[in-house]
């Protein structure tokens, strides 16, 4: 799958899209196919403290349960509620089926996120 | 498909009387503030006994134990269950005993226990056993809130982290952090032991201890184990064993002699007190005297002829279970070992290794073998080469049940791909073996013809393959009463 | 050769010879020589069957138990009646001798015998989802607090009543030693809690709050009264009951609780000296996804076939590891399939009927004592099956008397609160007929 967005990414397999002060996040389709079938998305709370390289929140698969590290630092705006019935969107698109909208404390903490490139190398020497 | 036992209600019927009675009877209205009491009843079944019983043999006839067919899963120790263990384990004599009764009136349950805490203390070269630990893993957790005990004591406060191999029982790492330590990975090395020079660096002055399963999860003896032990203790540290894997070692070496500190056994492994679909098991421990002072109370004091029970332990973790022990289970132990005696138990972990390295010795050539060709009391194979012709290994443990098997254990340890755990035990004869090798060995040939078959396996149990991201997924946890 | 190793010489050398070695030592090569155990065991030599069962008989026989004496004594386990057909249907090989089901395809038995239970369970409970049993009651209550623990951010205040089974009290604390928490006994008063102390006590730091009813007394507490205080906080409402009381007292989830835990085994267990029992666990809402331990859910086969599954298995110890909120594995299903087996017994009546036996049976008894002019009330508040009577006398003595005479007394409470000399915890269930209780009482009266 190719995102269609010029997305930043985190050593944890999120994507990350910066919209003005909004950082939108999800996962990357390294972590879906790590995954396999998603059956669970604990989303955090609306108004709830996200702190980089902090686990937020979980997404559960039959076979195990991820972390989902906060990649940015500050408050949870919204959540992707659709989620909630049906996890399975973010195994069909996962660069789609957001799972949440932070509102950033510190825009610069975006440069040490990587690049699609640097993203990919990271991807090849990990497998 | 079986019904459910409510569908078989039907209203009126019973199953269950209880005595006429001269005392006086009052309706619930008149006994409690109509507050107290429920407003509808609960929905329990209304059916004869007659449909109780056909009902739940019917279910036993959709079920595996060790008595229906072999069980090779690894680390499991699916060894046969002794019927005298269950006749004497049913005594009202035992069954019918109250935990608060005066200890005048328990000797004989007191003696029981305490001659077991003293076989068991022999059995793994340990000086001191407590009874009290529900599981294994309960086990764990009470063997590791004796070593931050011990810690505490000495006020060595540093020391946060439990070491655990990678390739350690899931339960290891979640009984060190339920018993509040920080969790560091050992890796293994490419022979699939402790990996000896990362040890060396891992451990220091925040070591609490290491948690070690040996032979480990691979079924491979920790031959350096000397000097494990001399890391973790020369940098303070303690050595707690995980018993899962005794059955390898009855007779031939003791935990206690190879340099641990604490200790837990599986009962329901290694001295075969039954599964019983999930449970109940016993997880006792056992110390080495400078620990003693933190087991968990009740301990049992003999004097003289005299057994009772001492609360007297000032340091003690406290109780882990609300009384001594799974006290039937501890009875089904007592009577194994009083049946196998000193010669027995050694012709277990001999016949065991045995039997695990036949099966290995037949199996090595069909399916890659990741750690050599000896193992001890259990060996991994991987489905590897399988899977490189289209199939898998949850295809091949699948495939196992339509030749009448129960699967072994698989996807475990987590440092071998496509894993496949065997454990054979003492119990099974030599055509058992041959037989459960001769299929491993059809599905590899059909996997090689064509892996369709081995891939949607099941095909002759009483459902198919489940479907369980749809269980996972939207839970139904309970039956729906229609309205 | 033993009779349970099969092993036949030849067949061992046939063996030896296809692995290639020439004798069995050879495979314990790799254990190091200082360490290979020497001849010196003290462990007896082995016995046959019929050695065995003489001795075990004679170990039994130094043990006086409920089934030679009238048992009057609670405190956490009780003498029930179990119908016959429980123990004829749980000693089937297929179930005893089974594993956990992890291979649904050949286990659908034990898990839908399970899925029973957790209906069953959560039916007398009021929840809407219920686990596949713990150990027991006590670690039962301690993981909720740990579930409450870990779900509740920024919260570590854990308050426990001092009302409820002294050593469920005792197992909290191991277990939640090593954790950031406070955990803060709140006194009982006239044998309930004391709800102003509690209301003083909840704050927006409480993460929950543990109770008991009927509790260690017996008595019935006002959980109306607790679950609405405990809402206002904000706080985990942690219920310990009987679920026998269940039968016909109101469940729990309509006062608002969060868990609904404790030990069944008054249904179909045997007391067997503490173990093993049977911890039951239910649960409703958020909690569901952090039950601890196994949990059996429905689902189809390839051929949309009903079966059932171990399912969210992604929060127990073999997935997350360290993660885990819990590490319990084994857990005890044999006894739930034995609660299962009784409650279809006795049935939506049957319960009911065995609930009011108990609370009757415990009614006269208590108005005998009393009767006798030598007990009145400890606490005088409405009790379930179990009451508090106090005397002028030493409990102690009172019970060696009456053991002489053929019954187990009720329980010393200055044995766990030393300032309630005299105080008798008598619990009386379905299987005390009148003759045995008014013995018992006159006896007691006349021994006091």
């Amino acid at each position: 799958m190719i995102p269609d967005k010029n997305l930043k990414y985190s050593k944890d397999h999120e994507w990350i899209e910066v919209d003005g002060e909004t950082a939108i996040v999800g996962i990357t389709n390294y972590a879906q196919v790590q995954l396999g079938d998603i059956v669970y998305v604990e989303l955090p709370d609306i108004g709830m403290r996200a702190d980089k390289d902090e686990a937020i929140c979980a997404v559960e698969s039959v076979k195990t349960a991820a972390d989902i590290i906060a990649p940015l630092s500050g408050e949870v705006l919204e959540v992707n509620a659709a989620l909630d019935d049906n996890p399975e969107l973010i195994n069909e698109d996962p660069y789609v089926a957001w799972i949440m909208k932070i509102q950033m404390d510190d825009i610069t903490e975006i440069e040490s996120l990587l690049s699609e490139d640097e993203y990919a190398n990271f991807c090849e020497n990990e497998g | 498909m079986s019904k459910l036992i409510f569908e078989m209600s039907r209203p009126g019927r019973r199953a269950f009387e209880l005595p006429e009675t001269e005392i006086p009877q009052k309706s619930s209205a008149e006994l409690f503030n109509s507050k107290s009491l429920r407003k509808s009843d609960a929905r329990l079944p209304e059916v004869s006994e007659l449909d109780v019983v056909r009902h739940f043999t019917e279910l036993s006839n959709r079920n595996f134990g060790v008595d229906t067919g072999f069980y090779p899963l690894g680390s499991c120790t699916m060894k046969y269950n002794p019927k005298i263990n269950e006749k004497v384990a049913s005594f009202e004599g035992f069954t019918e005993l109250h935990p608060h009764q005066p200890a005048d009136s328990v000797q004989g349950a007191l003696e029981l226990m305490h001659d077991l805490e003293t076989y068991l203390a022999e059995i793994t070269g340990m000086d001191f056993i407590s009874l009290q630990p529900s599981a294994g893993a309960q086990g764990e957790m009470a063997g590791l809130m004796v070593i931050k005990a011990y810690h505490d004591k000495r006020r060595d406060t540093a020391r946060t982290k439990i070491l655990c191999p990678d390739s350690a029982h899931g339960t290891n790492p979640a009984s060190a952090a339920v018993a509040g330590f920080d969790i560091i990975n050992v890796k293994s090395n490419d022979r699939g032991m402790v990996d000896v020079d990362e040890l060396r660096k891992l451990s220091g002055e925040d070591t609490a201890g290491l948690m070690l399963t040996n032979p480990n999860t691979l079924g491979l003896f920790e031959k350096d184990i000397l000097e494990i032990a001399e890391i973790i203790h020369d940098c303070g540290g303690l050595l707690y064993y995980d018993g899962a894997n005794a059955n390898a070692i009855l007779g031939q070496t003791r935990p206690g002699d190879m340099g641990f500190d604490v200790v837990h056994l599986n009962l329901h492994k290694t001295f075969t007190t039954p599964h019983g679909g999930g449970g109940p098991g016993a997880g006792p421990i056992g110390v080495k005297e400078r620990l003693h002072a933190f087991l968990p109370v009740p301990w049992i004091e003999k004097t003289g002829d005299k057994y009772e029970f001492n609360y007297d332990k000032p340091d003690s973790i406290g109780k882990v279970k609300s009384l001594y022990g799974n006290f039937l289970v501890l009875i089904r132990a007592y009577a194994y070992i009083r049946t196998m005696g000193k010669e027995g138990l050694k012709q277990v972990s001999e016949n065991a290794v045995l039997n695990a390295n036949y099966v290995l010795a037949r199996l090595k050539d069909a399916y890659d073998v990741p750690f050599g060709d000896r193992c001890m009391h259990e060996f991994v194979i991987s489905g590897e080469k399988q899977k490189e012709m289209g199939a898998n290994t949850l295809g091949i443990a699948k495939r196992l049940l339509d030749y009448g098997y129960h699967p072994p254990t698989i996807y475990f340890p987590l440092i071998v791909k496509e894993a496949m755990m065997i454990e054979p035990t003492e119990t099974e004869s030599k055509e058992t073996l041959d037989d459960f090798v001769d299929a491993l060995l059809k599905i590899n040939a059909e996997i090689e013809e064509d892996p369709e078959m081995v891939n949607t396996a099941p095909h002759t149990t009483v459902v198919r393959r489940l479907d369980e991201v749809h269980a996972a997924r939207h839970p139904v946890l309970k039956y729906d009463f229609p309205e | 050769m033993h009779r349970y190793i099969p092993n036949t010489e030849s067949e061992k050398k046939l063996m030896m010879e296809q692995i290639g070695i020439q004798s069995i030592d050879e495979l314990f090569s790799s254990i190091p020589e200082e360490i290979r155990h020497g001849d010196g065991s003290i462990l007896p030599p082995g016995m046959s069957e019929q050695e065995l069962i003489v001795h075990m008989r004679e170990l039994a026989m130094k043990n006086i138990s409920a089934y030679d004496l009238k048992c009057f004594l609670g405190a956490g386990t009780y003498d029930h009646f179990i119908p016959t057909a429980v123990g004829a249907l749980t000693s089937r090989s297929e179930f005893y001798t089974a594993y956990t089901p992890y291979q649904a395809e050949i286990s659908q038995g034990v898990l839908q015998a399970i899925f029973e239970y957790q209906t069953m369970v959560c039916e007398l409970t009021g929840m809407e989802a219920a686990n596949a049993s713990m150990y027991d009651g006590v670690s039962a209550t301690a993981e909720a607090c740990a579930i409450a623990l870990v779900t509740a951010r920024k919260r570590n205040k854990i308050i426990v009543s001092a009302s409820i089974l002294p050593e469920t009290r005792e197992v909290i604390k191991t277990y939640m030693n090593g954790r950031d928490v406070v955990l803060l006994e709140i006194p009982f008063k006239d044998g309930e809690t004391d709800y102003d102390a509690l209301e003083k006590t909840l704050d927006d730091n409480t993460v929950a709050v543990c109770i008991q009813s009927p509790n260690f007394f017996g008595i019935i507490e006002d959980m109306d009264r607790v679950g609405e205080m405990i809402k206002d906080a904000g706080a985990a409402m942690i219920v310990n009951t009987d679920l026998l009381s269940l039968g016909i007292l109101k469940p729990p989830s309509e006062a608002g609780a969060d868990f609904v835990v404790g030990d069944a085994q008054p249904l179909g267990n045997p007391m067997a000296f503490g173990g093993p029992h049977l911890g039951f666990f239910a649960t409703s809402g958020k909690y569901i996804r952090k039950m601890p331990g196994r949990i059996v859910g429905e689902t189809v086969d390839t051929e949309g076939e009903k079966g059932y599954v171990l399912t969210l298995q992604t929060r127990e110890q073999h997935i997350r590891r360290e993660k885990a909120t819990s590490n319990i594995c084994s857990n005890h299903a044999l006894n739930a399939l034995a609660s299962t087996i009784y409650m279809s017994l006795v049935g939506k009546e049957g319960i009911k009927e065995v609930a009011l036996r108990c609370a009757n049976n415990a009614r006269y008894t208590r108005e005998m004592l009393i009767k006798t002019g030598k007990f009145s009330d400890l606490f005088g508040k409405p009790f379930f099956k179990e009451f508090a009577v106090k005397a002028d006398t030493d409990i102690k003595i009172l019970n060696e008397d009456l053991h002489k005479l053929g019954y187990i007394g009720g329980f010393n409470l200055e044995k766990k609160f030393p300032w309630l000399e005299g105080g008798w915890l008598v619990a009386v269930t379905e299987k005390r007929t009148k003759v045995e209780i008014d013995d018992f009482t006159r006896l007691a009266g006349d021994a006091v």
